[in-house]
This record gives structure tokens, sequence and C-alpha cells, in this order.
């Protein structure tokens, strides 16, 4: 029978070869769902994930979708090497955006060059204190940080709604649930003139190499690797568990902020009640698939973002629901999770009687 | 008295699919088994039982799908964990991932429309009887069986061998496996019995206490059913106490918004999450208790060596 037997070492091969094999997977698997569904596979997948990237303003929507996927992704793989499970980064992005937000409708004249580093630290600063609420939960009361952060991205998405069909709501929006546009200021520099392509998009790789440096280049960076894979040695070395467990949840939270006020500012100009299509839970595969290493996160994010683009484009030319992006992604870390077995085991044939002590066989 | 007896039958059904949930999280965790996708398999069950219900009629086949849907989603965490070796963390993320999307996409077609409701059980002389009959004899068949498998489960953990087994593999697998215990095995049906159960609380959503298909319709559901495990301290008569808490909290931030009082609506929404941490909170802050009840693999892979 097929055994599963442990390498002894860590596959360098595998480790960056199991995301090419799950992707392989992938398809085969969501194809074959389509086929059971009466959906021809091939032209489905193909729409899926091929089509989008030749439509007109492809790339530039795939970038578009793409930041704050890296952004959030980053921070993660930070926070996640050090055993650190903030799986509330949807929360911290919403609250990003709306602190970004009410900066940006509290002075809509305010001049560009002192609005928008305004808007970016607001974001920025947003997330991170979000996050420290399940840092401190973790720390002084030793609540778990997955259940406490996801109750928190509930209690955030409820503030989002009460504000936008509360006190902030456009008084000339026919009481749709929407703030009015932000100024024109908010948007920040281009990219290229009367695009959506913003700043946020040349900042998130930047970011990635800024984590890793600070990952493999810093002591800080160190720690967190110690802590993350050996939990006691990280502690007979003197490191401050706490003190971790608050810095990875800043950053991981400050960029998830930072991505919903490029997200907010950069592509929508106002807050909704739907601003995010669950990015910060996408973000979580963008880790896992980018290694949890910050520069692995950028084919990551740009795949995921793929995902985004390809479930409108199966709504739209195959009339399937855009629910199908969920599915995928799932899919997807399904077979990520599965595939990184081979990292540290291989597979080997092994004829059932030899695993039998002597006689037995009779 | 009229409000008190409305307040405790509804309260009884808001508690019901996070005893249900609960109570099979409850079981894969004293196995160690740390899964996370409780919120993903409910969406299953909840979608599974409707689109059973509204093509067959059939509440029993509706179950019965209910439960298939649930427990084969925890497969695929079984295969993934057990024998793959994978981080149960982001296995259990990508089962609620996943569970979503599905939900969503198969549920498409079925959003406003009716499907039959579980019936309440009507016991003669019972439950005619004045105030206790509505108290305690007026519910649905999944609310007694939820009390019926809290009361076996604790029965079986406490005073059955194969209970001693189980929470033996939990406290400390390789001795277990030394001992010649199946821990995969065991571990495989326990996480299976998890899912099942999901899936069960699920259908009670879409059958029976909103009987409709909506998306994301568990709200979260399962995440305070996990929660609702780490406050009973892996104990399961305190999950009862438990989900009538976090039941009762769900049900009054319905209530008050019903009367019209002057609080924004997203804030009562908000409050059974708010209510969740507080908790969590509170009961987390005693390590020692904590570390005392918790099973002592909780989340760590085995693997049999030789």
């Amino acid at each position: 029978m097929l055994s599963l037997q442990p390498r002894g070492y860590i596959s360098t091969f595998w480790s960056w070869g199991s995301p090419v094999l799950a992707l392989i997977l992938t398809a085969v698997i969501s194809g074959g769902i389509f086929a059971f569904m009466g959906r021809p596979p091939i032209l489905t997948v193909y729409t899926f994930l091929i089509s989008p990237l030749f439509a007109p303003d492809g790339l530039a929507s795939l970038a578009v979708k793409a930041a704050p996927l890296i952004m959030m992704g980053v921070g993660l793989s930070l926070a996640y090497r050090a055993n650190i499970w903030n799986i509330g980064t949807e929360g911290q992005f919403t609250i990003g955006a709306i602190t970004a937000g009410g900066v940006a409708l509290a002075l809509p004249d305010a001049p560009a060059w002192a609005l928008f580093p305004g808007l970016m630290i607001a974001g920025l600063a947003g997330g991170a204190i979000y996050a420290l609420i399940v840092a401190w939960l973790r720390t002084r009361f030793n609540a778990n940080e997955i259940l406490t952060s996801l109750m928190l991205t509930y209690i955030a998405q409820y503030l989002l709604v009460y504000l936008v069909t509360g006190p902030w709501r456009d008084p000339e929006g026919f009481g749709f649930p929407q703030t009015a546009l932000f100024s024109d200021a908010a948007a920040g520099p281009r990219l290229a003139e009367g695009s959506n392509l913003h700043l946020g998009l040349v900042l998130a790789p930047v970011i990635a190499v800024a984590a890793s440096l600070l990952l493999g280049k810093t002591v800080l960076g160190f720690q967190l690797r110690v802590l993350g894979q050996a939990p006691r040695a990280a502690k007979f070395a003197g490191f401050v568990e706490n003190r971790l467990v608050w810095l990875s949840m800043a950053i991981s939270g400050g960029l998830a902020g930072l991505a919903g006020m490029f997200e907010v500012t950069g592509t929508q100009g106002q807050l909704t009640t739907n601003i995010s299509p669950g990015y910060g839970f996408t973000a979580i595969i963008v880790a896992f698939l980018g290694r949890l290493n910050p520069i692995g996160v950028i084919p990551a994010g740009l795949l995921l973002a793929l995902t985004y683009l390809g479930g409108d484009a199966a709504q739209i030319s195959l009339g399937l629901s855009n629910a199908i992006t969920g599915i995928f992604q799932g899919i997807l870390l399904f077979c990520l999770l599965g595939s990184d077995v081979l990292i540290l085991h291989r597979f080997r044939w092994r004829p059932r009687q030899a695993a039998k002590p002597k006689g037995a066989t009779a | 008295m009229t409000i008190l007896i409305n307040l405790i039958v509804s309260i009884m059904a808001a508690s019901t699919p996070l005893l249900l949930a609960a109570i099979g999280e409850l079981v894969v965790e004293r196995v160690a088994v740390l899964n996370l996708g409780v919120e993903g398999m409910m969406l299953m069950g909840a979608i599974a039982g409707f689109a059973t219900a509204h093509e067959t009629g059939s509440l029993w086949l509706a179950l019965i799908a209910a439960v298939a849907a649930g427990a084969l989603l925890s497969v695929v965490f079984a295969v993934l964990t057990l024998t793959l070796q994978a981080n149960q963390t982001a296995t259990g993320l990508a089962l609620t991932i996943f569970g979503r999307g599905f939900s969503a996409l198969v549920g498409a077609g079925y959003v406003g429309i009716a499907a039959p409701t579980l019936p309440k059980i009507h016991i003669p002389v019972l439950s005619d009887i004045p105030v206790l009959g509505a108290v305690l004899f007026s519910y649905d068949p999944l609310v007694y069986l939820a009390l019926a498998t809290l009361v076996a489960v604790a029965w079986f953990l406490a005073r059955t061998h194969r209970g001693l087994i189980l929470r033996a593999i939990g406290d400390q697998h390789d001795a277990a496996h030394v001992l010649g215990y199946k821990v995969i095995r065991i571990r495989y049906l326990a996480v299976l019995f998890g899912g099942a159960m999901a899936g069960l609380a699920g259908a009670y959503m879409s059958l029976a206490y909103t009987p409709l298909w909506a998306q994301d319709m568990i709200a979260g559901r399962g995440w305070v059913a996990l929660a609702l495990v780490t406050f009973s301290a892996w104990r399961p008569f305190w999950l009862l106490i438990g989900a009538w808490l976090f039941g009762g909290i769900m049900y009054l931030s319905l209530y008050v918004q019903g009367l019209g009082v002057p609080v924004p609506s997203a804030f009562l929404s908000a409050l059974p999450y708010l209510g969740t941490v507080v908790v969590l909170v509170l009961i987390s802050r005693d390590r020692r208790r904590i570390r005392l009840h918790r099973p002592a693999m909780l989340g760590r892979a085995f693997q049999a060596t030789g």
C-alpha cells in the first residue's frame, strides 16, 4: 500500500513546487466540478483563469485587486511565522477604511499634500489599533486571538453599516447607504492620468521587500521566526513573547488598515456598506500560498486577484454566480495544504505483507 | 407570564444550533483536533438541508443530506490534517472559505423561496399542560435531539471505556498509540461526528430557526460554537449553560430591535459578537483553569512511527 515516509529534511524543491502542483490540482478539481454542473470544464477554467488577463485593462484591474491582497498578505506572513493567528484582517481593513474615510469626509477642502499622507496615517493607525485590541486581550487575558479577531470583524462591519446608514450618510445620496464622495485630493497621486492606478500599487511591493528584510536581516525577524518554530527556545533565549504578539498584531493590522484606506480612497471614492469582497480572508490564502514569505506573497497576491476577475468574467460571459471565486479559493487552499505534505514527506509503495512480523502470514 | 414563556421558548430555539455544533466540536477537541471549519460545515448543512427539503419535500431526507454535507466536508479536513499532516488552523479556515463559496453558488437558486419546515412535536396531554407544556414540550425534534445528544456525549466521555480511550488520545496520543489504540482512526471518527453535528446545526438554521435560505445565513454562529467549547472548558454540561447564555444574547439583540428602542440597530446586531468576546475574555483569564481542562495535545499533529 502507499505509505507516507518522513524525509528527515525540508525539501526546498517541494516548498516552491507545492504551490505549482496545488494550482494544477485546483484547475483539475474545479474543472471536474464545472463538468459535474454541466458546464464545459476547459472553457470555464479558461474563462476563469486566463481570459481576464487579455481583457482590456485586464492587467490594470489585476494590479488594483492585488495591491490590498499583497499588503495584507505580507502582514499576515509575519504574524503567522510567529504562530500568531490574526484572522481578523477583514475587520482591520474595514476600520482602516473607516478612519481614513472619516478624515477625508471631515476635511473636504484640505490640500492634497497634507491630506493624503494624513489619510495614510489614519488608515494605518486605525487598523493597527483595532488589531492591538486583539493583542491586548491575548496578552492580558489569555483570550484566543483567532476567535477574538474574528468576532471583531463582525463588529467592524456593523460599525461601518451604522456610520454609512446613519451619521455619515450622504444627505444628497437619495437615501442610499453611502457617504458623500471624497474630495479629489483624497484620491492621491495616480500612476497614469485618469486611471484608478493608485499609489498603493507601488507601495505594496515596496512593503513586501521591506518586510522580507525585516524577517531575514533583523533581530526582530529572527525572534518572530524562533517564536513560531520553537516557542520554548524563544522563552529560554529571553525573547518577550508578549512584545512580539503586540508587534506582529500591530504590523498585520496596520497593513490591513492601509489596504482599506487605499481601497476606499484610491478606487471607490466613498464609503458604502460593501467595501470589501472578502479581501481580508483571501489574504490568509495569499500568505500561505506565498509560503509565509513576504516576497512570495507578491505572485500569490496576483494569482488570488485573478480569481476575483475570473469570478466576474465567469458571471458575465458564462452566467455563473461569482461565488465560484470563493469555491476556487477554498479548493486552492485545500490543494496547497495537501501538497505541502511533500515538503517533509515522500510517498513510498510498500507491499502490505512486508510490514507484518515474520510468521504472521499463513 | 406569556412574555416569560416566549422568552424561554425563543432562547431554547436560538441556543439549539449553537449547542448542536458545539457538541460536535467538543468531541473533536477532546481527541485534541482543532477544526475551525464549523462555520463552513454549518453553511454546507444549511444549504444541503434546505435544497433537499425544497426538491423532495421530505424533511427526513433533508436532515440526512445536511448531516452528509457536514460530514463530507469534515472528511476533507480529516484527510488533510490527519493523513497528510496539514496545519489544522489553516485547513479549518479553508473549510470555512470553501463552505461559504459553495453554499453561495448552490444556494443562488434558492434565495427567497420556501421549503417545508420542521414541525413542532405535539405530545398529547404533556404539551397541553399550562405553562409547563409550552416551556418543556413545544419544540421541534432537533431541540430534543440536541439535548439527548448532549446527555449521550457526556455519558460516553465520562462513563464508558471508549470515552476513556478518546480522552486518553486527546491528552497523550503517543502513549495511547503505544498501548495499541488506533489514534488516527479514532480521530477520523471524532472529526466525522463533529462534521455531522455541524451539518445538523446548519439544517436547524435553514429548516427551523429562520426557515429560508440566505447567503451567509449562519452569520458567525459556527465561530460562536467554537468559543462555546472554550467557554465550557471542554465539559459537556457547561455547553448547555453557554448555549443558553449566547442564545439569550442573540435573541435579546433581535427582541430589543423589535421594540424600536432609540439605539441604532447595527449596534444591537453587533451585541452577540461583542458578548462573545467579553465572555471569552472572562473565561480565559484564569490560565490555570484552562490548562487544567484543555486536552493536552490540542492542535498537535500525530504521526505513527515504525
